[in-house]
């Protein structure tokens, strides 16, 4: 990306455009990646509402894949995931393995 | 024209503020500019002015309200004095670097310890890094004229910086002299409306303030305020033909006394400036051709009309009103600069003077005075920095 020159930027250090936090993919700070197992999973939604990133997409009430591109890896949905019957949904998996 | 009263320099400030009437105001009163905000509060109170008052728990409080009513889209003013300005400090950097047009009034008072509570530029001189613009006053009406001028000069569009007027504590905030005030109306429509640049009010078009800003960034953020900062001059005299339309006072970027033909000047800043003149008056009766330069826009400082304006003249003497233990005086220090700037060499002293409060007087002045042109004569500094009014 072509860096910007200051007489391109915006006074004040202020950002205009709301929302760009999504443009910036902190997938790449992952030490461990979550994998979620679908069969195991009883659709509680507790990592949904627990990760601090917003990287468990949701759709018609229902979990799908996580948002790698910015799920920084903390673990936070394996820890607090119930699984089924002593199986846990999502497993942290070293990156790169 | 307006009308001409006897107020103190403290009463002329509250006066031009309640003229000005800025959105908000954010202080938490120090002496010696407590009647300011004393005078003011009234003024909300008694429903003169549409300000909301924010009355905090500290001045590092005070300038942090500031600078959200101005990142919000006010118009936003605030006073204080040593201590207080000094707590601000790291919120002072904030405006400036956020680009906010915060205008406050600094009645300058010592840095503590000793404590003290008087006059000296301590307080003014600590803050010239902190990328705010500064306009020094030497008396009342100056303070009044420079604080109306500053808000067009902080809002202007090329600029968008905070300033800070300046004036003595209690030898102008708290002494009754005789000025002019302009009509209400004529200040208002000077002013103008404040329009901000991108106010968080306009929840149409959010936008973040204060984001994080790493070394791939930073360096271009400083660059562009400075050459925001390298704009103020032209907009300071500009501002100035527009207010001289109005009240018939004319400003500059300094004030030049009997300069023209000078061999020997004396650089001096805000009131005490008015006693150097009179004893000028003496001295130039007696065939002495001495001069005296008043700077008035301290940040930025113009250094090569400064120069221009001292090219000619053989001997100066600069005045520092405060300290840099270990170094000249900040006066001094701006003035060996701006002489580097054209080339010319003069020969210069540095005295510190009238440090908490202590009087300048006349005979200061005349002691000064014999002194450079004793330098003039023989062509030797015996001493580049000494303090006088002191007691050995």
């Amino acid at each position: 990306m072509k860096l910007k020159g200051w007489k391109e930027l915006e006074i004040g250090a202020v950002i205009p455009e709301p929302g760009n936090a999504d443009n910036y993919n902190t997938g790449s700070w992952r030490a461990f990646r979550p994998q979620w197992i679908e069969d195991n999973c009883i659709q509680c939604l507790f990592c949904w509402i627990y990760c601090p990133d917003s990287a468990v997409t949701v759709k018609d009430g229902k979990r799908g894949e996580f948002d790698y591109d910015h799920c920084k890896g903390c673990g936070i949905c394996a820890n607090e995931c119930p699984g089924k019957k002593g199986n846990k949904a999502i497993v942290m998996v070293e990156e790169g393995k | 024209m307006g009308k001409k009263l006897a107020v103190t320099g403290n009463q002329a400030i509250a006066e031009a503020m309640r003229q000005i009437n800025p959105d908000v105001c954010a202080a938490y009163p120090i002496t010696p500019s407590t009647e300011v905000m004393q005078r003011f509060a009234a003024f909300v109170a008694d429903g003169k002015v549409g300000t909301e008052l924010v009355t905090v728990e500290s001045e590092h409080s005070a300038m942090s309200a500031c600078i959200g009513a101005s990142a919000a889209g006010g118009r936003v003013m605030t006073a204080t004095s040593s201590q207080g300005l000094a707590l601000m400090w790291e919120m002072l950097h904030i405006a400036s670097g956020m680009r906010l047009p915060v205008v406050m009034t600094l009645v300058n008072r010592a840095l503590s310890a000793p404590i003290n509570i008087h006059g000296d530029h301590s307080d003014g001189m600590g803050s010239r890094d902190c990328g705010w613009i500064q306009l020094y006053s030497e008396n009342a009406q100056e303070a009044y004229d420079n604080l109306i001028q500053a808000i067009r000069i902080a809002e202007h569009e090329s600029v968008r910086l905070p300033a800070m007027v300046c004036m003595d504590g209690f030898i102008i905030s708290h002494s009754i002299e005789s000025m002019e005030f302009l009509p209400d109306e004529t200040v208002k429509e000077f002013i103008g409306e404040f329009k901000p640049t991108h106010p968080l009010l306009d929840v149409d078009n959010p936008v973040t303030y204060g984001p994080l800003v790493l070394p791939d960034y930073f360096i271009e953020f400083k660059r562009a305020q400075h050459e925001a900062m390298s704009h103020v001059k032209d907009v300071v005299l500009e501002v100035a033909k527009e207010f001289e339309k109005i009240s018939g006072r004319s400003y500059g970027l300094f004030e030049s006394y009997r300069l023209d033909d000078a061999d020997i000047a004396i650089v001096i800043l805000n009131s005490a400036a008015g006693t150097a003149k009179d004893v000028i008056d003496v001295f130039r009766d007696k065939g002495l051709k001495v001069g005296l330069l008043k700077p008035r826009l301290f940040r930025p400082f113009p250094y090569e009309e400064v120069a221009q304006a001292l090219a000619n003249v053989k001997v100066i003497g600069v005045l520092d009103r405060a300290e840099s233990l270990g170094g000249f005086g900040p006066m001094f220090m701006e003035i060996a600069s701006a002489m580097m700037t054209n080339g010319s060499n003069p020969l210069m002293v540095n005295k510190i003077y009238g440090l908490g409060g202590r009087d300048f007087m006349p005979e200061h002045a005349e002691a000064v005075i014999n002194e450079l042109k004793e330098i003039m004569d023989t062509g030797k500094v015996k001493v580049l920095k000494e303090y006088i009014g002191v007691r050995e």
